[in-house]
């Protein structure tokens, strides 16, 4: 057991003993308040957790395969029965000791957390499978926090609407969601990264041959990488009008300087030798940049695409702020904060965090394919 | 048999000539752009078209142009700068003050939690499993696509003024310094690790004494990435506030207003800004190099 | 064995045993002077060699004796300042054109996107030949170097010595009648030195090729060759050329014979005696 799980045992133990100490719920008045005591159910639960930490704790004999499942269960069972204590009277609020047991119900998660990094597969799927459960597991623990808070603590909906609230507004807006991916998305993102990746992979093969032009081009495309670009939004919005296309302008000069940096440093990324090798040969420069540079050169360049990608996004949706028909990710973003209707707002952004994630994956995925060789894939 | 070409000349003298390259390209397009709307100016007041250098004149001198001439560009920045005292809400460099202030705020937060995480997820296995998906995932969520609502968030419950901006600039910053120091912290040679386990290091004398300092080049390229991005976050972050200051509120004005050299000269000094900042990070970069002598 | 009266001191002209083919390389005057930042480096100075068709040359000498650098010239990758250098009766050029050679690095040089089938098809496909006949190349050379079965292998899945056959039978499928190689065995250890050097022998006895080696040790030199160039640094110059009429065909066990050690004692005075020039 190292140092920080016998912390958090310890603290398991303690949250538990204040749950016992704090009172449970108190009414609107303050007159009033319950103990953990009153309710069997949460009774068993306190129970079940002090001895799950203690059993963890003091009996040598468990693998840490049954320490992880007992933990799991622990929490999660805590967590469900948490969450049924929410829908109740509203009049009463929660106290100390309700929260105690919400800690102490996640910090049997992190526990459990602790021992599926320990007991984790070395190979195969399985391995494969683990490293996406325990983010997994870590991100549906923020959710269950995050519900049991808001809902708990009866925070406004206006300031941060809980999960659940996020979650019935996405399946009953799933019209107006796709239609705003669609501008945003499909239109502006992917036309602008497609032209400015590829306008940039252009012109880097274009100063390829002159080392004047490279040498005056790379210092100003390195400090227009550094420049906030999306404030060139307004001006594409006067020169390319309103729609899609002022926002897929400004994604192109976005992803345009990344590109080309990188695509350059990763023509000269290969080495003297394999040079060498080309002009022993007598390949001729087109035959040389074919077979040996671009191919060496494409880790630099899957860099860039991966940055672009969520630049892109970013780009599209910060675009839209300064300008657009009544359709589009960041303008229902604006609008709807206007409104105070956040749980549309978070709609959003949910479906543009996966949307962004799902274009970062299969950009990696396409690198792995591509740039299998490279001892940065391989060693992953 | 090696070319001259290293002298400091061969390195300044391409950028001058693609810059003024530039330059001579932007005035030829703000001629072509501004075009338009002067012939139907001329038409509408029932005015000849004037010829050679007065109608040049007159199209790199307009009001409003779709693209100020770079002359145009200078004078409203000599005007919002030079001519204006700092403290006037007209001064360009009143609000670029209030820009770098919370740049530099976001970026010193950003920097610090960085670190911060990058040590955790160094000596804790679950944090790095747990954590890291996300941390690289957070870099998808469009947060400047949600500062409005953090700021109008912060705003409601209390938090006002430089930090809810500063967050912005914070969320922005930390990942690269994250990454950077994450891989800086592992980046000694293996041979380096074995000598300190000859000497019965502890896991903090390890730290102090190799995993910091190999990790400090990296820590400085990334906060070159970093400085770079907490500008814009502070700039987009001064969009939703009712856009009263600093140059994210100038750039909105002026699309509002339809002052397109106000626009672009917002435009370059953040710009100016952007450089001289990555600059100053640039050269603490070499000379900590220089220092560690990993300059070859 | 009869004593071959070639190892003078001084810079001397290697005589060409048969003097009706065109020479592999023939160098007059050759001399290659590089300029840095501090003072010009002399790499190479007024290097005179002749080298006949089927020899077996090594190259050896301290670091900075040139021996790298003139392996260069000859393939065309470096210009000489001065003096002239005629591969197969052309300019270097032409033949690196007409790739009448083939280069065999220190380090493989493979290319890690390409598995080892197409990495020894590379300069076949540069060349222009058909896809049929680069297969046919390809698994021939494989079989010479001894590594049939590993053509979809890619290079890192390869131990050292693996790479390094690789990279000589790639130099070898463009069926050049000269081969370079730059001290290809460094980086191995000595038993899978020891192998490579008898199969290079093989090879050698088998295909008449003209061999150029750089080395830095004696016995390989020694084993290796049929005439050992001794050069010394500063500037890069030939100190004297030993004749090893050692039996074509030999195995590692003459490594111990009299006449092998008495080589290597001359190889090593000249050595020596390289260093001692420098004042």
């Amino acid at each position: 057991m190292s140092r920080l799980q016998q912390i958090l045992l310890a603290a398991i133990a303690t949250s538990s003993l204040f749950a016992f100490v704090f009172p449970y719920a108190i009414s609107a008045d303050g007159t009033e308040s319950t103990r953990l005591f009153s309710s069997v159910k949460m009774l068993l639960l306190v129970s079940g957790f002090l001895l799950v930490a203690g059993g963890v704790w003091r009996l040598p004999s468990l693998s840490t395969a049954q320490r992880c499942l007992l933990t799991t269960v622990a929490s999660f069972v805590g967590a469900i029965v948490l969450l049924g204590e929410l829908g109740g009277d509203s009049t009463w609020l929660f106290g100390g000791g309700f929260f105690a047991v919400m800690v102490a119900a996640w910090l049997l998660g992190w526990l459990a957390v602790e021992f599926l990094t320990e007991c984790e597969p070395k190979a195969g799927y399985v391995q494969l499978l683990w490293s996406l459960a325990i983010p997994l597991f870590f991100g549906v623990w923020l959710l269950l926090l995050w519900e049991i808070s808001v809902r708990a603590l009866q925070v406004p909906a206006v300031l941060l609407p809980a999960p659940s609230d996020i979650g019935a507004r996405i399946a009953s807006s799933l019209d107006v969601l796709w239609v705003d991916f669609n501008q945003t998305f499909i239109k502006s993102v992917l036309s602008g990264y497609v032209m400015g990746c590829g306008s940039g992979f252009i012109v880097a093969v274009l100063i390829d041959r002159s080392p004047f032009l490279q040498r005056g081009l790379l210092p100003l495309a390195n400090l227009a990488s550094a420049l906030p670009i999306v404030g060139v939004a307004p001006i594409m919005v006067m020169w390319f009008g309103f729609d899609w296309q002022s926002k897929a302008a400004v994604v192109v000069i976005m992803t345009f300087f990344p590109m080309l940096v990188n695509t350059v440093e990763g023509l000269s990324a290969s080495s003297s030798m394999q040079r060498d090798l080309m002009h022993s040969y007598g390949a001729s420069y087109w035959q040389s940049l074919f077979k040996l540079r671009l191919p060496a050169a494409m880790p630099l360049m899957f860099n860039a695409l991966k940055i672009n990608s969520t630049l892109a996004l970013i780009g599209a949706i910060v675009a839209e702020f300064f300008g657009t028909p009544i359709v589009g990710m960041g303008f229902r973003i604006s609008t709807e904060v206007g409104r105070m209707n956040l749980d549309m707002v978070w709609a959003e952004i949910a479906v543009a965090a996966i949307a962004g994630s799902l274009f970062y994956w299969a950009v990696s995925l396409v690198e792995r394919w591509v740039a299998h060789w490279h001892p940065s894939i391989r060693r992953s | 048999m090696r070319p001259k070409t290293d002298g400091w000349l061969s390195r300044v003298g391409p950028v001058v000539s693609v810059l003024l390259a530039l330059l001579l390209f932007w005035y030829v397009a703000a001629m072509l752009l501004n075009s338009p709307f002067e012939r139907d100016q001329n038409a509408r007041n029932d005015v000849e078209n004037p010829s050679g250098m007065v109608w040049l004149g007159a199209v790199l001198n307009q009001k409003r142009p779709v693209l100020p001439a770079p002359h145009q560009v200078m004078q409203e920045l000599y005007k919002t700068t030079v001519q204006k005292k700092i403290t006037s809400k007209r001064s360009l460099i009143h609000h670029s003050i209030i820009t770098l202030k919370t740049t530099l705020l976001g970026f010193a937060l950003g920097t610090g939690l960085g670190i911060l995480l990058a040590v955790a997820i160094l000596h804790n296995r679950a944090l790095e499993r747990a954590l890291m998906p996300w941390i690289i995932a957070s870099q998808t969520v469009p947060i400047l696509a949600i500062a409005p609502m953090i700021i109008v968030v912060l705003n409601a419950i209390g938090v006002q003024g430089l930090l809810p901006k500063a967050f912005i600039s914070t969320y922005l910053a930390f990942f690269p310094i994250v990454v950077g120091m994450v891989k800086g912290l592992r980046a000694a040679d293996p041979l380096l690790f074995d000598l300190m386990r000859t000497y019965n290091a502890s896991d903090w004398q390890l730290f102090w004494k190799l995993r910091l300092p190999a990790s400090i080049p990296y820590l400085t390229t990334s906060m070159k990435i970093a400085v770079a991005i907490a500008l814009v976050g502070a700039i987009v972050a001064e969009l939703p506030t009712g856009a009263v200051a600093g140059l994210g509120a100038r750039l909105l004005a002026g699309s509002y207003y339809g002052q397109t050299v106000q626009i672009w000269s917002a435009l370059v000094m953040a710009s100016v800004l952007a450089a001289c900042l990555v600059a100053l990070l640039g050269l603490i970069d070499s000379w900590v190099r220089k220092r560690m002598g990993l300059v070859t | 064995m009869s004593q071959s009266p070639a190892d003078s001191p001084s810079q001397a002209n290697a005589v060409a045993e048969s003097s009706d083919a065109t020479l592999a390389v023939q160098t007059k005057g050759l001399s290659l002077t590089f300029e840095t930042a501090d003072e010009p480096v002399h790499a190479l100075s007024d290097i005179n060699l002749d080298i006949a068709q089927g020899e077996f040359v090594s190259f050896i000498g301290p670091s900075g004796c040139g021996k790298t650098t003139l392996m260069r010239v000859i393939a065309d990758l470096e210009k000489p300042t001065a003096g002239s250098v005629l591969v197969n009766g052309v300019t270097p050029e032409q033949a690196r054109m007409s790739r009448a050679y083939g280069y065999v690095f220190q380090a493989a040089a493979l290319y890690p996107w390409r598995n080892i089938a197409s990495n020894i098809g590379l300069p076949l496909e540069i060349m222009g030949l058909s896809a049929a006949e680069r297969r046919e190349r390809v698994a021939h050379n494989m079989e010479l170097v001894e590594l049939s079965g590993f053509e979809r292998k890619f290079p890192w899945q390869l131990s050292g010595g693996m790479q390094q056959r690789a990279s000589i039978a790639r130099a070898l499928a463009v069926e050049p009648d000269l081969l370079l190689m730059d001290e290809p065995f460094g980086a191995l250890d000595e038993i899978v030195r020891d192998h490579l050097n008898q199969q290079i022998l093989q090879l050698w006895n088998k295909t008449k090729k003209t061999i150029v080696f750089v080395t830095h040790s004696i016995p390989e030199s020694v084993y290796l060759s049929t005439k050992i160039v001794v050069m010394s640094p500063r500037p890069g110059r030939i100190h004297s050329i030993i004749d090893c009429d050692l039996p074509r065909e030999r195995d590692l066990s003459i490594r111990e014979s009299p006449e092998f050690l008495d080589i290597a004692r001359r190889v090593r005075e000249g050595l020596r005696g390289g260093h001692a020039d420098e004042a």
